[in-house]
């Protein structure tokens, strides 16, 4: 059964990399400022196995995945 | 035996040391694979350092703040004699970005992230390939044999970090050169003219934008940060420096580099002629694999357990990239190309809050530069013997001095 997840961005610590954006694109993109960001409605789509691999890719840890 | 005995008999290793094959990490480091994520090597003035050579114990440190990268700490490791001259603190440039923590290091970063971002840099692409097909043109028209660096691999990123920053490229003669001094020059006193030289042109230069902006990146500054006095002149010249320096000499020796190991293994080269969407994992790959930049430098501020040893505060310690990205536990066969793996948590970028600020305008360079040179030249090979090309000494950034190449 698919879970939801709930991802958050410290947008404070993010240095920009796009290391999440690479690495799972369906749920992170840039703003056009270069920082990390959530694409719309990634908060309610089946829980993206990449996610948890994009957090880990993040060179700072901004983000954070939990799982429902 | 015990670990006084066993430290009072063996002499640590060296560290830098050269490479016996460009793309591989120095032979005499091969001990240091075998003594656990962190080992003892001595630097060229006789300190003894930690290197770290574990991927895991790697990626921890470099997102520990108890690790320094100030250069004016007196306990930061010196790598080079040439460094030594460069540290003083009446220089007329300030430390800038890799030199300083955070929280200045945060401040000085969030000014630069908008003009390096993935829309940016994709944006950027079309300009990219314009720039790398004309001197491919230029390099078919000046007939074979061509030398790959200066035709080619230095010229290509030099010019787009021109344009970016709005730096006139007409200048490259000089801050190549310079650079090549700065960073390699053969004394300390080499290195040391060739840094007031930058400070001076860059002084120069920012003096006469400010009086006719043009529209890079150094102009976007000038108007947004230095006017407000968020940035003092002499801390834009530094920031200048260091974007210039980093954005074409890391890539250049990247092209290089790249072309003579896939021209070393062919199958590898004729995999991804054969599949060119395989250039953007093969580019990680490569980024993983040559590790031009093999030793990144800090200074503990306070003591740290990690990997069963404790680094005391005031421990330099530097991590080899070359190591950290072939250790077995994160990478299986890590002395070979594997266009399949997933290289994606490499160090070559370095981790933490100084990853490379660049890293995303480097792989579309990457991309671009070595799928058109093979795309467009299906018979490229070396000029010369393979073990009489020559390449960069251990302590600076690795990568070929020459590239003789026909077609």
């Amino acid at each position: 059964m698919p879970t939801t997840q709930h991802i958050s961005i410290d947008t404070e610590r993010c240095i920009g990399s796009g290391q999440c954006a690479l690495t799972a694109p369906k749920t992170f993109t840039q703003d056009d400022d270069g920082f990390s960001a959530l694409l719309p409605h990634a908060e309610d789509a089946p829980a993206d196995p990449l996610a948890r691999e994009a957090a880990r890719a993040c060179p700072v840890q901004a983000i954070t995945v939990a799982e429902d | 035996m015990s670990e006084a005995i066993s430290e009072a008999v063996t002499e640590t290793v060296a560290f830098p040391q050269d490479r016996a094959c460009p793309y591989h990490p120095p032979t005499a480091y091969a001990p240091l694979r075998d003594q656990g994520a962190l080992a003892r090597v001595h630097l060229y003035d006789g300190r003894e350092v930690w290197v770290v050579t574990g991927h895991a114990e790697a990626r921890a440190l470099l997102t520990d703040q108890r690790l320094s990268s100030d250069r004016l700490n007196p306990d930061f490791p010196i790598p080079t004699a040439r460094f030594a001259g460069l540290r003083d603190e009446d220089r007329k440039s300030r430390a800038m970005l890799l030199g300083v923590d955070d929280p200045e290091h945060n401040v000085q970063r969030r000014m630069l992230i908008p003009s390096f971002g993935l829309k940016r840099m994709t944006a950027l692409r079309p300009r990219i390939q314009q720039i790398v097909d004309r001197l491919l043109d230029d390099m078919v028209a000046a007939g074979q044999p061509a030398e790959l660096v200066s035709a080619f691999a230095l010229p290509v990123p030099s010019m787009v970090i021109c344009e970016l920053l709005g730096v006139p490229y007409a200048d490259h003669e000089f801050f190549e050169d310079a650079s090549r001094r700065l960073l390699r020059g053969p004394t300390a006193d080499d290195s040391r003219k060739a840094l007031e030289d930058l400070e001076e042109y860059f002084g120069e230069l920012i003096t006469r934008k400010e009086a006719e902006p043009g529209d890079g990146l150094l102009d976007e500054l000038i108007a947004d940060r230095l006017r407000t006095g968020d940035l003092a002149h002499d801390e834009l010249v530094g920031m200048a420096m260091i974007l210039l320096i980093a954005g074409h000499e890391t890539t250049a020796n990247m092209i290089s580099l790249g072309v003579f190991t896939l021209l070393q293994q062919p199958e590898k080269l004729a995999a991804l002629r054969a599949d060119p969407s395989l250039m953007p994992a093969a580019v990680e790959e490569l980024l993983r694999y040559l590790s031009i930049a093999d030793g990144m430098l800090r200074v503990a501020t306070a003591d740290i357990e990690i990997g069963g040893v404790t680094i005391e505060k005031g421990d330099g310690v530097v991590f080899s990239t070359s190591l950290v990205n072939r250790d077995e536990t994160a990478y299986e066969s890590p002395d070979e190309l594997d266009w399949d793996r997933s290289a994606r948590h490499h160090v070559a970028f370095g981790f933490g809050i100084h990853q490379c600020l660049g890293q995303n305008l480097a792989r579309a360079e990457l991309e671009i530069a070595l799928h058109t040179l093979f795309d467009r030249f299906r018979g490229l090979r070396l000029a010369a013997p393979a073990e009489e090309i020559p390449f960069k000494p251990g302590d600076t950034i690795q990568g070929m001095v020459e590239l003789p190449v026909a077609w």
